[in-house]
């Protein structure tokens, strides 16, 4: 390839990651609002699902070179994609996409969990974003439930044979839904006290809804697109990762 | 015949999805004002819904553990934080897409990997 169109990649590169440095604001769970014992419930919760992604990596990647450039591709798509503060003005409110429907459907949901896992952790360091306490909290709710939510609803889609963008639009969708529904759980089990779960946990949730259902159809767009390009380009990738068939290939 | 069968189902399956996503956005400008925060504008769901509900009920977020929030820190550590991470998604991009670039010899021939 030829110096210009790399260094055009490059700046793509670039352009997509600082397209976004402005104060964040965001949807993780902060820095010590869970109380210590729901903290470390999340925790223990999400510990088993980071356990199986490590050693999914560690099997997959044994066998097949390529996978590993796969994950740095998506951990660093799910690391923007999550620090990218979307203005929405129905709302006038900002929030941001989770990018584990797209992860969940392409790594599968172990490794996406792991991916997410770091990206959160890198962002409660650093970023001032999320929490170290709360780690576990939002691995759960981004990493485990956005995963499995597109992974499953993706899954279940193409065997009914609907369409791929239109599959993977609705897996972007559930899954950031998803992620905001047991935001939700998280919070109200965390801070309810006394009151009942059920009525705060809709109270909180219908206070997510104005930006969280728009910001849902952008994830689903975004979704869809990472998995059409992905069959346009590099079919035989989704291929060995098991999100198309041969004979779709093929076709 | 078949294929003009198959691309009216999917004309359906797109109207549908577009059908879908109106309700959604009318749906979320029906529910606007129980996400408006009278503290300033463009708040984030973490201030305009998690905090305001944890402040509610008698839990205040702490500080960062390496508390960045601080001037126009934030906006260094981001800036930095989207160069690493775009280079990093540029990079796995063009591995995987293109191919690795080639390696240059001793006698700078281009050796193709």
């Amino acid at each position: 390839m030829d110096t210009p169109k790399r260094a055009l990649i490059y700046i793509e590169g670039l352009g997509i990651g600082v397209g976004f440095p402005a104060p964040l604001w965001a949807m993780h769970i902060s820095e010590g609002i869970l109380p210590f014992h729901w903290a470390a419930f999340w925790f223990g919760v999400a510990i088993p699902f980071v356990a199986y992604g490590i050693w999914r990596l560690k099997t997959i990647s044994k066998n097949d070179i390529t996978f590993k450039p796969l994950v740095g591709l998506m951990a660093a798509a799910i690391f923007i994609i999550s620090c990218m503060p979307v203005p929405v003005p129905m709302a006038g409110t900002c929030s941001h996409p989770c990018g584990t429907g797209i992860s969940g459907i392409i790594l599968g949901p172990a490794i996406s969990v792991l991916v997410a896992a770091v990206a959160l952790l890198i962002q409660a360091l650093f970023l001032a974003h999320g929490g170290v306490s709360t780690w576990g909290a939002n691995i759960v709710s981004m990493g485990v439930m956005g995963s499995f939510a597109g992974y499953i609803t993706f899954k279940a889609l193409r065997s009914a044979r609907v369409n791929l963008a239109i599959a993977g639009f609705m897996a972007g969708l559930f899954a950031d839904w998803a992620t905001y529904v047991t935001t939700s759980v998280e919070l109200t089990s965390g801070i309810r006290g006394d009151l009942p779960f059920m009525s705060l946990f809709w109270k909180i949730l219908i206070a997510f809804i104005p930006t969280q259902l728009p910001l849902g159809v952008l994830e689903g767009a975004m979704t869809a697109g990472v998995v059409v390009l992905l069959q346009k380009k590099r079919p035989d990738l989704l291929v060995r990762m098991k999100v198309l068939k041969p004979e779709e290939v093929a076709a | 015949m078949k294929s003009g069968v198959k691309s009216i189902n999917s004309g359906s399956k797109t109207k549908k999805c577009l059908f879908l996503c109106v309700a959604i956005i009318l749906l979320s400008f029906s529910l606007h004002p129980l996400a408006f925060s009278s503290e300033g504008k463009w708040p984030g769901v973490d201030e305009s819904v998690i905090e305001k509900y944890a402040k509610a009920h008698g839990r205040e977020p702490k500080q960062p553990f390496i508390n960045t929030d601080q001037g126009d820190l934030l906006l260094f550590v981001f800036f930095f934080a989207g160069v690493a991470g775009g280079f990093v998604a540029g990079y796995y991009w063009r591995t995987l897409m293109i191919g690795r670039a080639p390696k240059i010899s001793k006698e700078g021939q281009q050796k193709t990997i």
